[in-house]
């Protein structure tokens, strides 16, 4: 190795404190609701307070009055927009069903629908007009119960095959275990509002700051929806407050607040309130039912698994929460049902592991349920049904670690000091548990884009449509540029979210990491091509016969990939070529491979402390063990893990949206009722990469981190508080109340 | 609230008249004039351009939009800006002192306290605040104090570590 090599330092893969964190900390960092230009107009929207029905008639006459006001639009007076369901649907809806179209007509298909924007020349002004819109319904009787819809909920197809013959395997199984299991409707609450700041110009395009994951679908929307020409609208989210699946899709204050901008000529924000946020997708209430039949000996002879979820009457939206248990253990019989039930409600959307989170909780619950029936200890159990093959795909995957991830959570957690028998661990007054659960998710990757935009000075751009919604995009990518193009992390200037930039899909599913990188590597490798085209032409070059597999970029220039100190610099290159930059735009590209499944993987522990008298709960502990691939940023890496463990907990004791059924109407839709983790809440989360190379998947092994933390925390809580209390609650969230009723029951 | 006021067949009533308001904002004085009804936190981010300070709720729940005032911690949207006047207030981008982060700034960067940022300028407000306060010795007890705080992404186990960082107390 020569000195050069040695001192090059390589950023993938190291600690890497997020190239956008000064930002972030001195308040610089600018978000939707952020960006201030002169003559900004405010919007407030107002909402539809039945379920279901119509507008009779709505007097916009009082509130027009306002001083101040200078608009006031409803379905009666809006601007025209496109009237066909696929001009309406963006990249995430559905396929099935009628996208929701804000002030269309007088139909009101759910509670809190936008039925009126106030437009004025501050925002309170525009607030206390919106108190003086008159509206009139017909009602018409609606449901949001999930439970009234249970029976005729519709069956979806999923593409999971049923194996065997579960039924009569159930029947004749040495060990059985069914149950249902509840999910409740959940809202992500990303800490930003969405807000959307569209600045209007006359005779430029429409400049649309909007919270989004997506800009590249919220442009292509917008465009749909107003029948404009891909030039006359730009959409960008620089800064993304979270969003957990929120932003996915485009929501209706993007829709409103280009409405009015359009139609008033004036530039325009629109910041829903926190209530209103409630009235957007949430994570469906899902039952879930499973039934599992197993040997003495731990192996499983049948999984069953039926979910009910929650969409609405205009559009099927549904994940897969049924998939999970049909891959991950082996089991000779299977069979599985998704069903979803309409109701008087917002389409659910997709949440933070859709899907997973909610299947997943129901199937770790349910093993735990079976490992107490066989007295056998629940890693134990999960090690007889391991199996080194998709079940459902009956595929071996590109990587599978989840051994490793149980034996080394287990060894972190101490669980071999686990005593079996419920309410056998104390600690003073506190009951102590120990629980555990499986994790899995998917690990994808999507057709993305990148330009680099290389100078003399050894600078490089880096530029993408992608978000960055708080998972370190930015720094990622920024870490990869600079080891692939050989210069330090400082020279690397990295543009997202922006849709005139090259495409990226939205940000979710996990797949944003593989993406996005390797789009990077695809982008540096044409630049690497470019300077050596330009290297081989100067006189008397030590790379005048080497080929492009031969060189490398490293420490601010291309040398040969063996002999390091054969070399020219970027800069030299450059000049002699006479060029101040060079740009490449490069899709990246990914090897077919229909002969393996792709998934990322944990185990989970947990440790609860339970109040025995009043019932108090509290996650004292929790380790999670991750087989993700390769880990390009251990720092911001480990912390999406931390914060997914904080949602996981949140899910198993605080979250619930709580309905009032006899009004359709959201009876705690704030953040002080309905309850998320706080600081107090959180104790000792300990995160561990379990080391899972994988060459099959992708060139850097990269398998994505943004869900698979959530998953299986909550049944690791619930398995934690069986073992602690001897109570199972199967709805969720759990409450002190419901373990108290559950001690009392017993 | 609209509902409310549609109800009750209220009639909409002049605007009440503009009143003029001088703070200390990050040391510089800034007079202007707004509506009594604009919260200090609507003030700050539409009246003075200081956009960093956020709005997450509107309603003191999650703590976004503290910021200090005469050297105390407080939910900017909870207060009116026309009862400050006269006041200092510390916001989140009078925090760095010549291009020089505050310890704690730093120590967010350092222990990665945060993903998507946006609660991150109300957290460092309410954590310069807590160290003030002088009450926070333990780990229990910086949670517990920042419980006002809502972080969404769950950074809360390195809030805690940075806080103590700044402190002196802990890495």
């Amino acid at each position: 190795m020569s000195m050069l090599n040695n001192t090059a330092k390589t950023y993938t893969g190291t600690a890497t404190s997020r190239v956008d964190g000064r930002a972030k900390v001195t308040g610089a960092a600018k978000y939707a609701g952020d960006f201030n230009a002169g003559g900004l107009a405010y919007g407030a929207v107002v909402e539809a307070t039945i379920a279901r029905g119509r507008i009779a008639q709505i007097d916009i006459s009082a509130a027009r009055r306002v001083p101040g006001v200078i608009d006031v639009i409803t379905h009666e007076n809006r601007p025209k927009v496109a009237d066909s369901d696929e001009a309406w649907r963006d990249d995430v809806a559905p396929e099935e069903g009628s996208p929701f179209r804000p002030l269309y007509d007088d139909a009101i298909k759910f509670n809190q629908q936008p039925i009126a924007l106030v437009v004025a020349e501050e925002w309170e002004i525009a607030r206390y007009a919106a108190s003086f819109v008159r509206v009139d319904y017909e009602k018409q009787p609606f449901v949001t119960d999930v439970y009234r819809k249970r029976d005729d909920a519709i069956v979806v197809e999923k593409p999971d095959r049923p194996r065997g013959d579960a039924a009569k395997a159930f029947a004749a199984a040495e060990v059985r275990h069914e149950a249902d299991y509840f999910i409740p409707t959940e809202h992500h609450n990303p800490m930003e509002l969405f807000a959307t700041t569209a600045m209007w110009e006359a005779g430029g395009p429409l400049t649309v700051y909007d919270k989004t994951q997506g800009v590249r679908n919220v442009q292509q929307y917008l465009c749909s929806v107003f029948e404009k020409k891909p030039e006359e609208i730009r959409v960008l989210s620089p800064y993304v407050g979270g969003a957990f699946g929120a932003g996915l899709r485009p929501q209706y204050q993007v829709v409103l607040a280009v409405m009015a901008a359009l139609k008033l000529q004036r530039s325009m924000r629109l910041v829903l309130t926190r209530q209103q946020m409630y009235g957007l997708g949430y994570r469906p209430a899902t039952i879930e039912r499973l039934a599992l039949g197993a040997r003495r000996d731990g192996t499983l002879d049948t999984i069953t698994h039926e979910a009910v979820g929650v969409t609405s009457q205009f559009e099927e939206f549904s994940r897969n929460d049924t998939g999970w248990s049909a891959l991950l253990y082996a089991s000779p019989n299977a069979r599985y049902e998704h069903r979803v039930a309409p109701l008087d409600v917002p389409t659910s959307c997709d949440m933070r592991a859709p899907g997973a989170a909610t299947g997943v909780y129901a199937l770790e619950s349910a093993m735990d349920e079976l490992a107490v029936a066989l007295k056998m200890d629940p890693v134990e159990l999960r090690l007889r049904c391991y199996s080194d093959r998709d079940q459902n795909e009956d595929l071996p995957y590109t990587s599978k670690r989840l051994r490793e991830c149980y034996r080394e959570g287990a060894a972190a957690f101490g669980w071999d000091k686990r005593k079996v028998e419920p309410r056998s661990m104390r600690d003073g007054k506190s009951l102590v548990g120990w629980g555990m659960a499986s994790g899995v998710w998917e690990a994808l990757q999507m057709p993305t884009a990148v330009r680099i935009v290389m100078t003399a000075n050894g600078h490089a751009e880096v530029s993408c449509a992608a978000s960055d919604i708080g998972t370190g995009t930015y720094t990622i990518m920024a870490q990869v540029a600079a080891d692939s193009l050989g210069i330090p992390i400082e020279n690397v200037t990295v543009h997202l979210a922006d849709s005139t930039l090259p495409r990226a899909p939205v940000e979710g599913g996990s797949w944003m990491a593989a993406s996005a990188c390797h789009a990077v590597i695809a982008t540096a490798g044409e630049v690497r091509k470019e300077l050596l085209r330009l290297a081989k032409l100067m006189k008397g070059s030590p790379l005048a016969d080497a080929v492009e597999e031969d060189v490398t970029l490293s420490d601010g220039k291309l040398v040969g990939r063996r002999q390091t100190e054969r070399g020219v610099s970027i800069s030299d290159i450059m000049r002699h070529g006479a060029l101040e930059r060079i740009e490449k735009e490069k899709t990246n590209e990914f090897a077919e491979d229909k002969a393996h499944a792709r998934n990322t993987h944990s185990a989970v522990f947990a440790e609860v402390k339970v109040d025995e008298e009043l019932g108090v709960i509290r996650v004292t502990r929790v380790v999670s063990a991750v087989a993700a691939g390769r880990v390009l940023n251990p720092k911001t890496g480990r912390s999406q893990v931390m914060g997914a463990v904080v949602g996981g907990i949140g899910m198993a004791l605080h979250e619930e949206t709580i309905y009032d059924h006899g009004l359709g109407r959201i009876m705690n839709a704030n953040i002080a009722e309905y309850h998320v983790p706080v600081n107090a809440d959180i104790h000792d989360i300990e995160v561990i990469f379990v080391d899972e190379p994988d060459a099959l998947i992708n060139p850097l092994g990269i398998k994505g981190l943004g869900e698979i933390g959530i998953v299986g925390v909550a049944a690791a809580v619930a398995n934690a508080v069986y073992h602690a209390t001897g109570v199972r609650v199967r709805d969720l969230p759990i409450t002190l109340d419901k373990v108290l009723a559950g001690r009392q029951a017993a | 609230m609209q509902d409310g006021a549609a109800q009750s067949g209220a009639k909409p009533q002049p605007l009440p008249e503009k009143v003029s308001v001088t703070l200390t904002v990050n040391g510089t004085e800034r007079r202007f004039s707004v509506l009594p009804w604009v919260s200090l936190l609507d003030a700050l981010r539409d009246h003075l351009d200081l956009t960093g300070t956020k709005k997450g709720c509107d309603h003191g729940q999650c703590g976004a939009c503290t910021v200090l005032v005469d050297g105390r911690r407080i939910n900017s949207c909870l207060t009116l800006a026309v009862m400050r006047d006269g006041a200092h207030v510390t916001t989140i981008e009078g925090l760095a002192a010549n291009g020089a982060l505050d310890p704690l700034q730093q120590a967010f960067i350092d222990h990665d306290a945060f993903q998507c940022g946006y609660c991150t300028p109300g957290q460092i407000c309410s954590g310069v605040g807590l160290i003030a306060e002088g009450r926070a010795k333990s780990a229990d007890e910086i949670r517990e104090f920042m419980s006002g705080n809502i972080c969404r992404c769950g950074a809360y186990p390195n809030i805690v570590a940075a806080i103590q960082q700044a402190m002196g107390t802990k890495p």
